[in-house]
């Protein structure tokens, strides 16, 4: 390949001479061979560590502390339902307050558009996040992820009221 | 006149600098490469954008998968056999030296402490063919807090750093399961914690 021996000069008549070696030895396949380690090598590496996303809870409140109040002009409630649904209202659900249900969906035009509204509209906005049981754990990661996507600070994750299930299954979205 | 000949120059070059790098390189890589672990059970993880990416040492893992079983797995080679030394006396099991090592080489399981023993007895080829049933958690029987508990404390006695929580969960897994994990978490005040993603371009957000 990359070398040619030499023909060593092995001239007529004259005296007999030991056959010079060339000293040079062919490493082309052992370049062949270091490269294609160093390369599989770098490629395991680089793709070796897994992304993670870093929540953080609420600390839980000691039994003393008062309830933290939210108002409810400033919750946005994002419920997560079964099949892939997302839905959302304004507000908190309350015995008097029936807030209008929406669908929505994953996708950049469905939730993200919502909750850049709700910013825009009210940089103060809370997202409370009330996945269903139903709901798969994906779901609720690409909720979380397009939380840090839209860059909201405030977002909580709380368990699904009985009301909100009801509200699901009246609005027959 | 005779002809002029060209210089014939061999067509040979010295490789040898090439060929010092190229070894300095992969000697490089294969002592930082650390290899995938093998998972006891296929977690397929859902997507984010976030990229922060996971410590190599120092973490607890615990898995998820979309059976509601639930792995258990520490990353940190001193705290192993001194993590299973204190499970095996607060639930009254003792493990051998053979079982020790076993251990240290096992990245997650999932069965009850009771059966870990016979699962460590076994070698690593059987051992996947087992269906392992998961580590109990529930209010019963949480093993699970007491693995992630003793680990923190092995971790923080053998090589004093603190311990990183990571979740893998599958895609596929159900939501009270994974609330039910990180409700067990907040319960013992543990508030920071990591869910394990796969990498997804970020999308840009018109404001």
């Amino acid at each position: 390949m990359a070398e040619i021996q030499q023909q060593a000069d092995s001239g007529k008549g004259g005296k007999k001479r030991a056959k010079k070696m060339s000293t040079k030895i062919d490493m082309t396949p052992m370049v062949d061979l270091a490269f294609l380690l160093l390369t599989f090598f770098m490629l395991t590496t680089t793709f070796n560590k897994p992304n993670v996303m870093q929540i953080t809870m609420p600390v839980k409140p000691k039994p003393g502390d008062p309830p933290q109040e939210l108002k409810a002009s400033d919750a946005l409630t994002v419920l997560i339902g079964e099949n892939n649904k997302i839905y959302y209202y304004d507000g908190l659900l309350s015995d008097k307050d029936k807030p209008e249900l929406k669908l929505s969906s994953y996708d950049a035009n469905g939730i993200r558009k919502v909750l850049l509204d709700h910013q825009r509209q009210n940089p103060k906005t809370v997202v409370l996040i009330k996945p269903d049981d139903k709901s798969n754990y994906k779901n609720m990661v690409d909720i979380l992820d397009e939380m840090n996507i839209t860059d909201q600070k405030k977002y909580a994750l709380v368990e699904i009221s009985k009301a909100d299930t009801e509200l699901i299954k009246s609005s027959g979205l | 006149m005779p002809k002029v000949k060209p210089h014939r120059t061999s067509p040979s070059l010295d490789m040898t600098p090439m060929v010092d790098l190229a070894f300095l390189l992969v000697t490089f890589f294969m002592l930082t490469t650390k290899f995938a672990p093998e998972e006891v059970v296929v977690v397929d993880t859902p997507s984010s954008t976030s990229e922060f990416k996971l410590p190599e040492s120092n973490v607890i893992r615990i898995l998820i998968d979309k059976d509601k079983r639930v792995f258990f797995g520490l990353e940190s080679d001193k705290a192993k056999p001194l993590l299973l030394d204190r499970m095996g006396a607060k639930y009254g099991v003792t493990f051998s030296e053979k079982q020790k090592r076993a251990f240290g080489g096992l990245n997650s399981f999932g069965v009850p402490v009771q059966q870990l023993g016979s699962l460590l007895n076994m070698g690593s080829e059987q051992r996947k063919e087992v269906k392992q049933p998961g580590i109990p958690a529930d209010s019963l029987n949480n093993q699970l807090i007491d693995w992630v508990m003793e680990a923190r404390k092995a971790n923080q006695e053998a090589i004093g750093k603190p311990t990183y929580i990571a979740i893998k969960g599958d895609g596929n897994a159900d939501v009270p399961t994974v609330k039910k994990v990180i409700k067990f978490l907040q319960e013992k005040n543990i508030n920071r914690f990591n869910l394990i993603t796969d990498l997804e371009n970020k999308p840009t957000v018109s404001k």
